[in-house]
């Protein structure tokens, strides 16, 4: 009697999804302001707090944030991680610096890069300045900043920066 | 009418009546180039608000559907309620369905009696991917979605089933689509309105048969939002509030080939269950999304010729995935508000070839 196949157990259904991402009227000023080496926030017209990225809306009134601001480029570190766990993608040697960086002028902090100064020696408070990639290779995205390095001012005081925690 | 003592209609479900007071959409367009989903939001829960001269402050629960599938990307819920200011913290909850379950939960919620309003908001950009795709997700993952049917040849399948169960023509469907499109026209928010003849849309050719371009829904990007309150509150805010007399809803299984494709048992017993048939029909909005689906629809509630269906165009006129069951209950509650209508059924569908259905019947006071 010819054999049965072996019954099937197992199934691969591969998925694989195309989106095209809308930044948004808000998002795209703030991206484009990047490929000029800039960055650009925006103001909540009620709290009159300074977003940036800015999304467009004020999370905590829900209401259109339409004033630009323009941001220096440096910042104060509220809180960082040493990552010292290699990981699959990873470009960047370990161990390395993510920080939340607040700009000075925003109200929001986001996260970035440190480089140029001993892990050990990364702190709450450590003033920062972005560095740049290259002009001819600024773009629309984040990636336009390579890092974070220490500008060597005196550190920011625990109060100026402890609301952004 | 003015010398009646506002009262809420009897209701057939729940103990605490609950109305419709508000409700807002966004322009339904075939792709928001510019603006994210909280720019698509903001205006529309700005207007939900202004309508009746409220605030955020004024609701006491807030729940949305939607669905990252669109987005291609995790939780936008939660980056949605950007749109409307959520601090200090309130009281939230989301569906991954049509907005119209997610009124369903403020429903049940406004029940308890905790709360007296709610904000109920859906929205969606079935523009950013691949549609067709993205809905073959929602088989069954072992079977059908591996084989990745798309919506059209889905939906090509029961149309066929109808015909050949002698209970519809393709003549039918021709006539769905253009009086659904003819009324479109005076829809200030359809995507698609035309006055065409059965016989000019008879001569298109097929997509998939036997359905042609005028029995398929257009691609929509959209939003749309709706407060309900209960009696008290809704006769501060509402000179006419449209109240909720009965709603439920009802699945059935997501095995296609275990359902007879022609009828939609959920529905009737959703039907049943709101009270569809305890009184006279003005106006009937129906989520048929395929011209077909529409006759199956109105045969499993049982709405007779008189019943006016689909005076917005219906989802023919315009898809916003995600919102498109709660602007069917939104459009029928605008009849009861602006005084056209006095007794409203409103219908919602999810899930592949109408699986899931919402009824809702609407009241004036």
């Amino acid at each position: 009697m010819a054999s049965e196949p072996a019954p099937v157990s197992q199934l691969s259904t591969p998925i694989r999804l195309d989106y095209r991402f809308t930044a948004g009227h808000a998002q795209s000023k703030t991206l484009r302001a990047l490929a000029q080496g800039r960055f650009l926030g925006q103001r909540c017209p009620v709290c009159h707090k300074v977003y940036v990225p800015s999304r467009g809306s004020c999370p905590v009134d829900g209401v259109a944030t339409t004033e630009e601001v323009e941001l220096a480029d440096t910042g104060t570190v509220t809180t960082y991680c040493v990552v010292n766990v290699p990981f699959a993608g990873q470009t960047i040697e370990i161990p390395y610096i993510c920080a939340q960086i607040l700009l000075d002028g925003a109200d929001i902090s986001f996260m970035g890069l440190i480089q140029e100064i001993p892990a050990a020696e990364v702190r709450m408070g450590l003033r920062v300045q972005a560095v740049w990639v290259p002009p001819d290779e600024l773009a629309p995205t984040m990636a336009s900043v390579r890092y974070f390095r220490p500008t060597g001012e005196p550190d920011a005081d625990y109060e100026t920066f402890k609301a952004y925690l | 009418m003015n010398d009646r003592v506002a009262a809420p209609p009897a209701v057939r479900q729940g103990s605490r009546p609950v109305a419709v007071v508000s409700f807002a959409q966004a322009p339904s367009v075939r792709h928001e180039s510019g603006r994210n989903e909280v720019e698509v939001l903001m205006p529309v829960i700005a207007e939900v608000f202004a309508n009746i001269g409220i605030t955020k402050d004024d609701v006491g629960f807030i729940c949305s559907g939607s669905t990252d599938y669109l987005i291609g990307g995790p939780f936008s819920f939660v980056a949605a309620l950007d749109a409307i200011g959520v601090w200090p913290p309130r009281r939230e909850s989301h569906v991954e369905m049509d907005a119209a379950w997610a009124l369903y939960e403020a429903w049940v919620l406004l029940q308890e009696g905790e709360v007296d309003a709610a904000l109920v908001y859906g929205f969606g950009k079935s523009s950013l991917g691949d549609l067709a795709k993205i809905l073959a997700l929602q088989l069954d993952p072992y079977v059908m979605a591996p084989l990745w049917p798309d919506p059209v040849s889905l939906a090509a399948l029961q149309a066929r089933a109808l015909i050949d169960a002698g209970k519809a023509t393709e003549r039918d469907f021709a006539e769905v689509a253009a009086r659904s499109r003819r009324s479109a026209l005076g829809n200030p928010n359809a995507q698609v309105a035309y006055d065409w003849s059965v016989n000019d849309l008879l001569a298109e050719d097929y997509v998939v048969a036997p359905l042609r371009r005028h029995a398929l829904p257009p691609i929509t990007d959209g939003a749309a939002a709706v407060v309900l309150a209960t009696a008290e509150r809704a006769f501060e805010w509402a000179e006419r509030p449209a109240f909720i007399t009965g709603i439920d809803h009802r699945v059935e299984t997501h095995s296609l080939g275990a359902r007879d494709l022609t009828t939609s048992a959920s529905t009737t017993t959703a039907g049943a269950t709101a009270g569809v048939a305890e009184g006279e029909v003005d106006v009937a909005e129906l989520h048929a999304p395929f011209a077909h689906q529409e006759l199956i629809v109105r045969e499993a509630l049982g709405l007779g010729p008189d019943v006016e269906v689909n005076p917005s165009g219906g989802a023919l006129a315009a898809n916003p995935l995600m919102s498109g069951g709660l602007i069917r209950i939104g459009e029928a509650a605008r009849r009861i508000m602006d005084g056209s209508a006095d007794r409203a059924v409103a219908h919602a569908t999810s899930g592949p070839l109408l699986q899931q259905n919402l009824v809702a019947v609407l009241a004036a006071p």
